[in-house]
């Protein structure tokens, strides 16, 4: 397995991206009647629904903070969103996954406005691809934007690593298992901060800058997709022009 | 829920003022991380083990190991799991029962080091391919929390695993052998408060934190793991910089788990 060729004499990746290319991003905001806001995301082959709750009153009360909301995201695996299915249920990972999304929405999120509630976050991943926190915190911050909770900006994520001994962007499954090193990192675009950054694998220090010039890039990318969705949900659909005329002549009025 | 888990409003503003003089409330430098001392084999029921005190943060980390069945998609490698304990011993403010996402996030944070660093060579724990090979269980215990546990578990289990002996005997497995260490990462936490960065955050300054990061670097200064915590952010500037300290902390730190 370890001779397996990444990135081809081409430059190409195995799904023929180019190194610093997106997967195919889709994203959809207010398709769940229930939740107060929601989103769908289809990124690559992952699939996530997001759906949120909130400002609403927190239980059990000990847990509210008398200053602010408290922002709760879970992120969820489907059984069957992998090759071997996964046992249901919260795993080590996912609680790891929803702290630090938890902590980098609540960067954005305007707490203090609503003491003693809870802003609850759902992410549902139903088809998983590698990226999957990422695109799920980019799903979850049009979801809370669909819900009206005020924030100073979106959070826009995507994930670089290293593959082949290139730094590369948006890895999938196979670049992720055999690849050198996975940076899943989070930004608030309108200030520049990096509000989720993980590493693991093996990186220079210039690599790493590297890596991480070439996320923030992809974030701004990925930024303008959210907006779209959510102007697309919102956009006040034009009135037909009616001339007066024609309608009187054709019997109309 | 303990008074102890809130930082008054004097003693934050206090904090405040003297990082913006350069100074803490302790009077370390902001890239000084507070007196280390390791002990290593303290218990000897378990294969290899380490007491870390980090100032009055103090940890205990054993390692057992036993053969068992490796997993399907790694069937020449030995299986190393780290799992961490937060108990009321340490803390008013920690809980008995299942580990919750403080001690899981401490325990990944621990994991990652110590597996994305290569600190064992997990093929060279191969018994039989796809039967049987070693497994490598870090057990992390919290005995008094005085802030930046991430950087004291990570010395603790690096000193811990160079201290283990594997217990082939015992499985009648031949002789037995002291665990090969290969790399010695190590991994530096530091804590943002307003715009200022230290090191090794003790527990107000932890409390007050607006964000975290621990960066684990290897002996050639490369990158192996990071992990960013908490509601705030930083700027690429601001982590260029926390990795150029980083640099230059962790010789020290390193000669300092070794020597012992």
């Amino acid at each position: 397995m370890e001779n397996i060729k990444l990135i081809d004499e081409n430059g190409r990746r195995v799904d023929g991206r180019r190194v610093d290319e997106l997967r195919p991003i889709k994203i959809e905001a207010g398709v769940l009647k229930r939740a107060d806001g929601s989103a769908y995301l289809e990124w690559g082959k992952n699939k996530i629904i997001v759906g949120v709750y909130g400002p609403r009153e927190l239980h059990p009360r000990h847990l509210q903070d008398p200053t602010k909301a408290i922002v709760q995201c879970r992120y969820t695996m489907a059984s069957f969103s992998v090759g071997e299915r996964k046992r249901p249920g919260p795993d080590r990972r996912s609680v790891e996954i929803s702290k630090i999304i938890s902590e980098a929405l609540e960067n954005v999120i305007f707490t203090r406005q609503f003491p003693r509630t809870s802003i609850e976050i759902y992410i549902e991943v139903l088809e998983a691809n590698a990226g999957t926190r990422c695109a799920g915190i980019t799903a979850a911050s049009v979801a809370l934007a669909d819900a009206g909770i005020p924030m100073r900006d979106l959070v826009p994520a995507c994930a670089v690593g290293k593959v082949d001994g290139q730094i590369v962007l948006d890895l999938v499954k196979e670049e992720d298992n055999y690849g050198e090193a996975d940076i899943p990192m989070a930004i608030v675009p309108h200030t520049g901060e990096i509000v989720l950054l993980q590493m693991d694998g093996c990186m220079t220090q210039d690599e790493f800058y590297k890596a991480l010039d070439m996320g923030i890039k992809a974030c701004k990318q990925i930024y303008n997709l959210q907006k779209e969705a959510l102007k697309n949900k919102y956009r006040i659909a034009e009135v037909e022009e009616i001339d007066v005329d024609e309608a009187v002549a054709g019997g109309e009025l | 829920m303990s008074s102890n888990d809130v930082v008054s409003e004097i003693k934050r503003g206090y904090i405040y003022r003297l990082a913006e003089l350069g100074k803490r409330i302790d009077g370390r430098r902001f890239d000084e991380h507070r007196p280390l001392i390791i002990e290593k084999s303290p218990i000897s029921s378990a294969e290899g083990s380490a007491r870390v005190k980090l100032g009055k943060t103090d940890v205990l980390i054993g390692i057992k190991m036993e053969p068992g069945e490796p997993y399907p998609d790694t069937p020449n490698s030995g299986v190393m799991t780290t799992s961490a304990e937060m108990g009321p011993v340490a803390s008013p403010t920690f809980e008995s029962g299942p580990p919750g996402e403080d001690a899981i996030e401490l325990a990944r944070v621990t994991d990652r080091a110590i597996r994305e660093g290569e600190v064992i060579d997990l093929e060279a724990l191969c018994i039989e391919p796809e039967k049987k090979v070693w497994i490598v269980f870090i057990d992390i215990h919290v005995l008094d929390y005085d802030g930046n546990l991430f950087d004291a578990c990570q010395f603790g289990a690096l000193a811990a695993l160079s201290s283990t002996i594997v217990p082939a005997e015992k499985f009648g497995l031949g002789k037995d052998f002291p665990l090969k260490i290969q790399h010695y990462p190590v991994s530096v936490t530091f804590a943002k408060i307003r715009d200022k960065i230290l090191c090794d955050p003790g527990l107000d300054e932890e409390k007050i934190a607006d964000a975290r990061i621990t960066i684990s670097l290897d002996e050639n200064n490369n990158i192996r793991a990071v992990q960013k915590g908490l509601r705030g952010g930083f700027s690429q500037e601001e982590i260029k910089k926390i990795i150029n300290m980083a640099v230059q902390i962790t010789p020290t730190l390193r000669k300092k788990i070794l020597e012992v």
